[in-house]
């Protein structure tokens, strides 16, 4: 067993980071601070997972949330979707595995990555309205954010979402408020097959190491750990049956990169748009005072005048 | 036959200087509605293109009226533009003239307009921002509404929408620059500007870069 994170005592803590340990802010330059805080991570063991939603539930409960009640179409994703409050969501596959002929259910705890480098701060234009601490949290500042999706563009996991309320956007916080007290998240807490454990990143991959050992042992040759390298690694990763396939886990993607067209768009675009903008005025400011103003000479006068009056004679 | 270069409402009035009436003042209120979209989608487009312009969202009331407010002013410029677009196309079509006028750019840049063939209402340069900005707001509209997320995100996939973001905003910004042409040709080229603020221009003005025009309203004949 993990050792669960204690319970919080029932003292005031102050939070143990903030504004001073952003290591980046979105449509912002940040000095990253001196001192990094260690990186946390939950790891999410779908070979534990039983598909019970305490998780889902507990995220909810911790968070403030309400879904509305949907419509049954005979699956077991409850809702359908991730929503502007449903930020964690089990998504369930039925899996034919050829190779053993058994059929397994795969259960993913989808929601937000925690990406190392996330594609959602690098597509906001809005300063300071997704924030990425130096513990590796990637959250959401409603106050700043402006409601216009662009963050939906970036992610290369499909995690954004815009409420219809209030336009603004909503996904996993990592429960950093609990983190800044000492606690872990509220779905890790909530798990009772500790198939959601949450420590520090390097102790997770420890934990994770032995999970694979033993998956392995168990006929499971493909197991392995899901810290994708092409967004720098993640904040919370899976332990996998098999990791070879990660698209068979409702369409996790198999090599997640921030999408070159957004990377395009954030980056040449930009630049070569604001260049050349300066060099369209420039030319325009040059070319008068290099070659004066055009003017209508008293000869074009005069010339108009006589077409004129030779008409009208 | 010859094409016609007058448009309904184009007159001239002889006497000292010649006067000769360029645009209605429907064409003049179409225009200025046109231009001031078009400034303000500038602004506040350029608000969310890069940090460095943010501040531009002071203008509109904050960062999320602008995101709120741009794309409405969208729909505003296109269906100004079409009515400019209806009222224009026809004396736009590109004619062979057209060609040699470009050919000599450095006559037109350095301001030897007596080398040019004469110009019916429009020259090349005016018309190739006629048409390119018709271009491009077909292509902003269009691009425009697949990210408006207020109210279209459930239609379009995200690569989709990631696709559209990118023309989106080359197409804004080839627009602005081609706006910066159109501005400046209005500003350098003096005696341009009262045709679109009192409607007309001097006798003189338009015998130097509209001949063709000039020679047809007094003549009656193309
Ligand atoms: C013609 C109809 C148009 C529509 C429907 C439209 C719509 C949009 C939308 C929905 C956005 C995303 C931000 C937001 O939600 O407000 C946007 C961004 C933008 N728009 Fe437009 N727009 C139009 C025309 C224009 C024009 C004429 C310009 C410039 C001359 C322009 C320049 C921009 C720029 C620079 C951005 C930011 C792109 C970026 O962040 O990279 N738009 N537009
Ligand atoms: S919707 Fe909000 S968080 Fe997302 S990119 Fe826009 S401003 Fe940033
Ligand atoms: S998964 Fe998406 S929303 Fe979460 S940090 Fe990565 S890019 Fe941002």
């Amino acid at each position: 067993m993990f050792p669960p994170v204690p319970n919080p005592t029932t003292q005031a803590t102050p939070p143990k980071f903030g504004e001073q340990d952003l290591m980046r802010r979105s449509a912002s330059t940040v000095t990253p601070p001196a001192k990094r805080q260690t990186g946390v991570a939950k790891l999410i063991d779908v070979s534990k997972c039983i598909g019970c939603k305490a998780c889902q539930v507990a995220c909810l409960e911790w968070n403030d949330l309400r879904e509305e009640v949907g419509v049954n179409v005979g699956v077991y994703e409850n809702p359908h979707d991730l929503t502007p409050n449903t930020w964690t969501l089990m998504r369930y596959t039925e899996y034919d595995n050829p190779e053993s002929g058994n059929l397994e259910w795969l259960i993913r705890k989808d929601g937000c990555m925690h990406c190392e480098d996330p594609g959602c701060l690098k597509a906001c234009p809005a300063p300071g309205a997704i924030v990425q601490y130096s513990n590796g949290i990637v959250d959401f500042v409603k106050a700043n954010c402006i409601g216009c999706g662009y963050c939906v563009k970036g992610c290369p996991f499909n995690i954004p979402r815009i409420s219809k309320v209030d336009q603004k956007a909503y996904k996993c916080t990592l429960c950093s408020d609990r983190v800044a007290v000492g606690q872990g998240p509220a779905c890790q807490k909530a798990c009772p097959t500790q198939a959601i454990v949450f420590g520090t990143k390097d102790d997770m991959k420890k934990w994770a190491d032995k999970r694979v050992a033993d998956l392995k042992s168990r006929g499971y040759k493909n197991a392995g750990l899901y810290d994708p390298p092409g967004v720098g690694g993640t904040h919370v990763m899976y332990v996998l049956q098999h990791a070879d396939k990660p698209q068979l886990y409702a369409g996790l993607a198999n090599n997640p990169t921030i999408s070159p067209i957004v990377e395009l768009w954030k980056g040449l675009t930009k630049y070569a748009g604001l260049a050349a903008i300066g060099a369209f005025a420039a030319f325009g400011l040059l070319h008068h005072i290099v070659s004066g103003p055009n003017r209508v000479s008293d000869e074009d006068e005069r010339s108009a005048k006589r077409l004129a009056q030779g008409q009208s004679q | 036959m010859k094409r016609s270069e007058v448009a309904p409402g184009d007159s001239v009035h002889p006497g000292d200087p010649v006067i000769v009436d360029r645009y209605t003042t429907a064409a003049r209120i179409n225009h200025w509605i046109t231009a001031t979209s078009l400034v303000l989608l500038a602004l506040s487009g350029l608000a969310l293109f890069h940090p460095s312009l943010f501040f531009l969202t002071g203008l509109f009331g904050g960062g999320s009226t602008t995101r709120m407010i741009h794309p409405w002013i969208g729909v505003v410029l296109f269906f100004g533009f079409l009515g400019l677009f209806l009222r224009f196309w026809k004396l736009n079509l590109w004619e062979r003239t057209d060609n040699v006028w470009l050919g000599r750019l450095r006559d037109v840049l350095t301001g030897h307009d007596e080398n040019l063939p004469e110009v019916g209402k429009y020259n090349a340069g005016q018309k190739l921002v006629f048409w390119s900005m018709s271009l491009l707001i077909i292509v902003m509209i269009t691009s425009g509404v697949v990210i408006w997320e207020q109210y279209f995100s459930e239609y379009f996939t995200i690569e989709q929408k990631r696709i559209a973001i990118l023309i989106h905003a080359i197409s804004a910004i080839v627009a602005i620059c081609v706006w910066i042409v159109h501005v400046y040709a209005a500003i350098w080229v003096r005696g341009t500007i009262s045709a679109m603020t009192r409607g007309r221009v001097t006798g003189g003005w338009a015998w130097r870069h509209h001949r063709r025009w000039l020679k047809e309203l007094v003549t009656g004949r193309p």
